[in-house]
This record gives C-alpha cells, structure tokens and sequence, in this order.
C-alpha cells in the first residue's frame, strides 16, 4: 500500500490520468507504472512494470548464454536467463563444422600450436592472453561437453573423431595440416545447443522465453541489471541483479545477403551503445567463402576438410596459386578474397559469371552421407543440386561478427582510456559472438566460435563466482530506471510516419552490401556512411502498423532495426577509417598491414612507430543515438600471453597460407 | 477506429492479387517474365481485439510470409529464425516447416496456412510452454554416477537431428485431446534416445518415472518400440 502510494504521489505530478499499478507478481510487488493516455484507441496503453531481483541475469539462451546460465546456477547463484528467442532457437543451432580442440585423438597434437594458429588467424589483432585462455582451455571444455552427453562423432576406437579444417596447423605452422575440429557429423551446433540445453534443465535457472530485452539498467557507470518486454502479453520486466551477462549474438542481418539468421540483429551491441560505452572492431566482418548462391546459406567448411574443393569457370582448383600450403584450407579470409578475385577476373561460374563451384562429387557417397549429411539435404533443398553428381554454386557470404562488445580474458567488460587503461565496468560481462575478447581479432577460424561460446560462458560464470557470493544484497536502483526504453516502445508502437520498416531495414542492408562488402575502397565507404547517416535519420519517419501488445512482431522487428542501425552505422564508419588491410577488412586503396614495425623487412634497426601512426591496435567506436553520430578512439592490442613460460607469446609476422 | 480495419476482406483479395513469387527461386526454377499470381490464405486472428472472428485474409513458404509482412500487412505474426525448427505450422492440412516447405508453383491452387493444431496464441504463433515441460519432465541430460570422470565411450548416433518443432505431436488426435498426460511423440522419442544412451548410468530409473505411464492409444504399452521403428524406417527410407 506504501509503495501504491509514493507510485501515486511520484507520478500525479508528471502525467495526467495516472493509473494504479497492477496487481503484484511472484517476486516482487510492482510500485512503478508509466502511463500515456491516448484517444482514439481501444487497446489498454498502460505498461504495468513487473521488478525481478535475481544474483545474475543472462540476456540470450544461445551456447555462450546458456553455458554461462547454468554455470551460475551450479555455482549457487540465482539467476534468470532472459531471451527473445526458445533456447535451441538460437542461431549456435545452425552452426555446422565443428569445435576445436587439441585432444590428439588423430595425430600427437600441442594446444600452444593451436595458440599459434589462432593468434596468426586473427592477423596479430587478438588479444593474446584471451587466446592463450581458450585454446588451453579447449580440451577441457570439449571433453565436459562429451560428458554432457553431446553425440560426437566416433573415430574406430570410439574416440571423438577431428577433421581438418581452415588454419589449423602442427608444430607452429611447419608440421602441415592438423586435424583437431570435433564435430558432430555436420550438425555440431544443433548437437552442442540440444545438449547445452537438456543439461540446463537440471538446475533451477528462470527461463524468461520471449522476453525482448530493451535496455541495460546502468546507474553511475554501473550495471544494475536489464529492462525487457515480455512478448507473450506486453508487460515490461526488470530484472535487477548485480552481475548482468551479455550473449546475444551477432548482426549478420544489417547486409543483404548473409547466413544469419532473421534473428541476429546485435540487441547486446546495441544496448551497450545506448548505454554509452563502446563497441570494438566491428568493422571486421567475415564473409564465410561458401554460403550457397542466392539462397545465402551456409555451406561449411568442414566440405573442404572432408576433402572438397572449389573450382573456378575453367576447372581448376584456383585455390593452389592463391595458398599453395593450405589451399581450399586456407584461412576464411583469404578463400573469400580468392573467390571475389577470380569472379572479378571473368572465371566466375554460372550463366552470369558471379560465383563459384564447390565440388564435392569426387568423393566417396559413403562419406557424404556420414561426415556431411546436413549440407546434402540443404544443397538439394536450396539450389537443387545432388552433391554426389554436381558442384554447388556458392559465394562469399557475411557470416560472423568478429568484433563486439570488448571484454578481458575473464569476460568482464571495459572501456579504455590511454590514461587509465583498461578499466572494467562493474556488473557487466559478455560472452560469445556479442563479446570480442578479443580472440578472434581480424578474422576467426573456422570452429573457434563454438570454442568461443562455452569457454567464455564458463569463464564469465567463474568470474562472478570469484567476484561475489549468492544472496547478496542489491544497490538501490532509480524508481524510474528504464523509463527511457518504455518510452522509446511506446513510441514505435504508435509511429505513424510514411516509411514502413521493411523499407528502411532493405535501404540499410543495400548499403552495407554495396558499399562494406569483401573488398573495400575508401571513395565507396565514404558513400557507404553517408548514405548509412541518411538511412540512420529515417528512422525517424518510421510507419507500424500493429498497435497492440500482444505478440506484436512488428513493434520487435522495429526495436531490432533499431539495434540493427546502431551496429551498421559503427561498421561502416570503423571500415571508412581504417587505412590498411587486416585479416577480413580488406581496402584496396591501402593493400598492406600496418603495423609498429614493418615486419616483411628485418627488424634489425626499424624504430617502433607510436600507436597514432599504425594500424595494429583495436576500434573502440561509440554512437550519439539520437544523431547516429559514431567516434572513434583507438586501444592497443594485449601481446603477451597468460604465462610467458607456459606459452610463447607469438610476435608478429607476414601472414601466409 | 479499429486498428486491423486496414485489413478488410476487399483489400486482402486486392493485395493478395499483387503478390509475386519471391526471387528466392531463382535458382532452382526459371521465374517467367510475368509475374505469378499466387494467392494466399492465411489464419490471421488478433486476441488484442475483443470480438475478433479469424479472418481468411486473401517458394519456400517462409519466403511468401516475410513478403506479405514486409509489403502487405505488418501485422502478421509468426515465428522465424533459422534452421531450427520454430517456424512449425499447418500448410495445407499437414503441419511441416515454412522454411522447408517450398511453394507449390501452380498458381490456381491456394494455400492454406494454419497455426499447429490445438496450440494457436496468436495468428500463426503456436502456445508451446506444455510440450517444453513435457520435454523437461524425461530429464533429457546424461547422468552419471560418479562425474568426476572422464568417459570416451562409443555413442549410437540416433535423432540428432530432432528441433522441437512439434509438428508430430500436433498432428496426433490423442495429444489434441489429453495433451496434458500423454507426452506425445515428439517427447516419446526423445525419451527413446536417452534410454539408448549407452552413457548414461541410470537407464533403470528413467522408465519408472511417472511421465512414462502408458500413452492413451490402443496396444500403448508397444508405442516405444513402434515409434522406433517407424523411426528407423523413415531414416533408412532418407538415406
């Protein structure tokens, strides 16, 4: 009754026609209630605000969010786990190839080679402590993955069997290909969701399933949780908790043409714009070599482990000239620029010349059907095409995000400052594609993502268990917390501009597909952000139809777009700036890698340039959301390991197949 | 002002004339030079709107939707991601996937898209909360006695590739009737593969659990084994 009261009296003043609030729920009784009173309208506009107090909130169910959720609950923490989409509805379900690990099962193996590998992967960007982090870490997480039931596939003595796969290497790049990708047939991202998720039914986790989260809950640069629209009946959450965990995924959906799902539309990226804190390396965006022409899904690398190749219009294997070690194992970057090239060159396949083929005919059926059963399904469904007969026609394809929200090696997420360093923004953490630890840098390899998700999504729920304990008390938080982002719903839902949001969402995917595409020119990107700052200002003018609360797809749909703009606008302007090539950033006005030391030449005598003058540093970009304005500031790349006698940081040198 | 009434029948029909067959198929087949008039009915009921009577409003099937929704009518409503199996609705009297189901090219036959049986919210969104339970009810994770371990053991790959769509379960009469005690199929199976699970050390205690009490079908007590070998025989029929 107290808290009706102050309610009342808190809000009589600011607005008309105030309304008591709801009746209570479970946890917590409701003492907020925004209200906006409009005529000529039937449905109820009063947003009845339900409070959560939880030990720790995780926004997304996808492998990282899923991995962090239940580590907590096993760790005794209260925790919820709020996402927009059924947990095995998660875009980690489409994940094909596999996970890397250096168990040994096929050949003697070392995971400091596997460091190595993915230090160069990333074109010397990653962070090496990070890296150092996953890949020791990798056996075991594969190994308790096994344990939780995940059905890999066998070699004849019953061990998990490894296939090859892009950029993976024995013996620091000099003992050939290595085979250390544990899969699941072609289907290990199903598998390792499915099992992520059946074993989180055994800890008491609150699920909050298509709930869409809005906003984080920041007061004087702290987290103190998350503000959600629950999409079954409109309500608005809050979920306070002291420790908030970011894993919602990539944003493959800001370009045209990609293999992600409709779901993926950077929420966790955009939030943490909003919240005045940066985002790192977004312009480093994958395009994976094989996504299926037209259609743009994905064809996974684990084909050209299991022995496929990709030919051009003449039927050469095109890819010995441009790597002649690696090959069609080349890293993902350089296959995709390979591909662009020879199309570009006039060998491009097809009556229009503008893709390639991917063959998969000369291998034994037997093989396809075990190893890739998945992919034969989705070529015959897709592009018609019977992969024990004919090649698929496949092109360069957005796939991955390598950047995100940055975080150290622990998941804790920062801000940068060259006075202070790295600083850490209390209660607020990030794993998986959403974060960028940065282990992936410049371009990820391939079966490193999945790696990614569960050693980040443990690492994030040790952190918090190291950090603080179950139970503890809640900082007050702001009466009013959150009122921004209900607004901002209530806005969109009754937008009554003349742009539909489809319209604005292709305007935006056009742009960043022709302008920020495989490669990149400085005249093009300069386009490309302008172009993108136009798009960004329609937003404004935005027209939605559904007026109601209740599963409203179009109000969703716009709040993704929303997140969708922030991202493209980051990307796009990052790209316009970075005046060098760098793993999947690719400019042609500017071919080279620029680093403190010129490292194609001896070193002996090269002064280090300071960090202003090179390029080998990360993008920490932040956006004005009311006027899409981005800036930019730079911070350096972490390059020494965890344990400099343990493992070997790796300098840098010229990145070659 | 009713906020649907954009969406009268008149302005469906004249809408649904202006549909063309999405460039998704451009691979597969040749689009004709005209367009392809092909015309769409689909269930589209609003709980918002007191009163409101389920209206028939006028390549893979999925392709059409996003188009009605980016072009025609944002209000329609339905689940979609990617290979995972939530876009599960009745397409022509079967339940199936959009994302899989592709159009059927002849123009002068509608189709006919429905939510799954029994399971609707809204429009073509279905209610799922019981079927995850029912899902959560077998324990679907692998228990070991002593986890301090570290097993390597052959596993018999079966059902990896099941995604909760519930379109088996939803097409069955008697888990439209008592789907509240019967698990279903979809669930059935999936309790199948952990009882095969040679992993897994408690397969002893998972049948007594109350939630495999017999299923309300003739002969019930063989559904397991039924359910396997329809099982087997679909996968040896797809290979």
């Amino acid at each position: 009754d107290l808290l009706h009261k102050l309610a009342h009296s808190v809000f009589l003043s600011r607005l008309p026609n105030t309304f008591p609030p709801v009746a209570s729920y479970r946890f917590r009784p409701v003492f907020f209630c925004v209200v906006y009173w409009r005529l000529a309208s039937n449905i109820s506009t009063q947003y009845p605000v339900v409070d959560h107090e939880f030990d720790a909130v995780v926004v997304g169910a996808g492998g990282a969010g899923l991995r962090a959720a239940f580590g907590l609950s096993e760790a005794g923490f209260n925790t919820a786990c709020v996402t927009k989409l059924f947990p095995t509805r998660s875009h980690t379900v489409a994940a094909q190839g596999g996970i890397n690990a250096a168990l040994g099962n096929m050949e003697g193996d070392d995971w400091r080679w596997h460091f190595y590998d993915t230090v160069k992967g990333s074109d010397w960007l990653g962070d090496q402590d990070a890296i150092h982090y996953m890949t020791e870490q990798a056996p075991h997480a594969v190994v308790e993955l096994e344990n939780f039931g995940m059905p890999f596939s066998r070699t004849e003595d019953g061990k998990i069997y490894q296939r090859a796969f892009g950029g993976q290497s024995l013996k620091f790049g000099k003992g050939g290909q290595a085979h250390r990708c544990c899969c699941v047939a072609d289907r290990t991202g199903h598998s390792l969701l499915h099992t992520l998720y059946g074993r989180s039914l055994r800890y008491d986790t609150s699920y909050f399933v298509e709930y869409f989260a809005l906003d984080l809950l920041m007061e004087e640069g702290e987290c103190k949780g998350v503000i959600a629209l629950c999409m079954e009946d409109g309500s608005i959450h809050r979920f306070r908790s002291k420790n908030t965990v970011i894993a919602t995924g990539g944003y493959g959906r800001t370009y045209f043409s990609c293999t992600s799902a409709h779901t993926s539309t950077g929420d966790g990226n955009a939030m943490v714009t909003r919240a005045g804190l940066p985002c790192q390396d977004l312009e480093f965006v994958q395009f994976h070599p094989t996504g299926i022409y037209g259609a743009g899904c994905l064809i996974t690398e684990g084909c050209r482990g299991e022995g496929g190749i990709l030919i051009n219009s003449e039927g050469e294997r095109f890819m010995e000239r441009y790597a002649p070690n690696a090959k069609d194992l080349a890293s993902r970057d350089v296959v995709s620029r390979s591909i662009t090239i020879e199309i570009r060159e006039g060998r491009g396949c097809g009556p229009e010349k503008d893709h390639a083929y991917l063959q998969l005919h000369h291998l034994p059926p037997q093989q396809l059907a075990t190893r890739l059963p998945g992919i034969s399904e989705t070529a015959m469904i897709f592009a018609g095409v019977d992969v024990t007969k004919e090649p698929i026609p496949v092109l360069p394809t957005v796939h991955y995000n390598m950047g995100g929200i940055p975080t150290n090696y622990k998941g804790q997420v920062i801000t940068y400052t060259p006075e202070e360093g790295d600083k850490v923004v209390p209660g607020l953490f990030a794993c998986g594609e959403a974060a960028c630890a940065s282990v992936h840098g410049a371009n990820r390899l391939g079966a490193n993502s999945l790696l990614d998700l569960v050693v980040f999504g443990r690492a994030c729920a040790h952190t918090i268990a190291d950090i603080c304990n179950p139970g503890e008390k809640l900082s007050p938080l702001k009466p009013n917390a959150g009122e921004e982002s209900v607004a901002n719903l209530d806005k969109l839902r009754f937008a009554d501009g003349s742009m539909r949001t489809s319209e604005i969402r292709l305007n935006m995917q056009k742009t960043m597909q022709n302008h920020a595409a495989v490669f990149r020119t400085g005249k093009v990107l300069k386009e490309g952000c302008d172009k993108m700052d136009a798009v960004y200002q329609t937003l404004d003018d935005i027209k939605t139809f559904d007026r109601g609360i209740v599963w409203n797809t179009d109000l969703v749909e716009t709040l993704e777009l929303q997140n969708l703009m922030l991202n493209a606008v980051q990307t796009i302007n990052s790209a316009e700036q970075r005046q060098e090539s760098r793993g999947a950033h690719s400019r042609e006005d500017f071919k080279d890698r620029m680093d403190e030391l010129d490292y194609a030449k001896p070193l002996a005598g090269q002064v280090r340039k300071p960090i202003e003058e090179h390029w080998r540093k990360h993008t920490m970009s932040t956006v004005d959301p009311k006027t899409g304005k981005v800036t930019l500031k730079y911070r350096p790349v972490i390059d020494n390991s965890l344990d400099a006698e343990d493992c070997a940081a790796i300098p840098p040198a010229i990145r070659s197949y | 002002l009713s906020p649907r009434s954009h969406a009268s029948m008149e302005q469906c029909s004249a809408i649904a004339n202006a549909m063309v067959a999405s460039a998704f198929f451009a691979t597969a087949a040749a689009l004709a030079p005209e367009p392809r008039i092909k015309h769409f009915q689909i269930y589209h009921w609003d709980p918002d709107t007191t009163g409101d009577k389920p209206r028939i409003c006028g390549p893979i099937v999925l392709d059409a939707l996003i188009n009605i929704k980016n072009e025609m009518d944002p209000t329609l409503t339905f689940r979609h991601s990617c290979i995972c199996g939530t876009c599960a609705m009745n397409i022509n009297g079967g339940n199936t996937l959009a994302s899989l189901n592709k159009l059927d090219i002849n123009t002068s036959k509608p189709i006919k898209s429905y939510p799954l049986p029994h399971m609707y919210v809204k429009d073509l969104v279905p209610a799922m909360n019981n079927f995850y339970a029912q899902y959560k009810s077998i324990e679907p994770f692998l228990n070991k006695r002593d986890e301090s371990q570290e097993g390597k053991e052959q596993y018999h790959q079966t059902v990896e590739e099941y995604i909760f769509c519930a379109c088996c379960s939803t097409s069955c009469p008697s888990y439209w009737w008592n789907g509240d005690q019967y698990l279903g199929p979809a669930v059935l199976m999936q309790a199948y593969c952990w009882l095969i699970e040679s992993r897994d050390e408690f397969t002893e205690d998972r049948p007594s659990k109350d939630p495999f009490s017999l299923p309300l079908l003739p002969g019930g007590s063989e559904v397991l084994e039924y359910i396997e070998k329809v099982s087997n025989t679909m996968w040896q029929q797809t290979e």
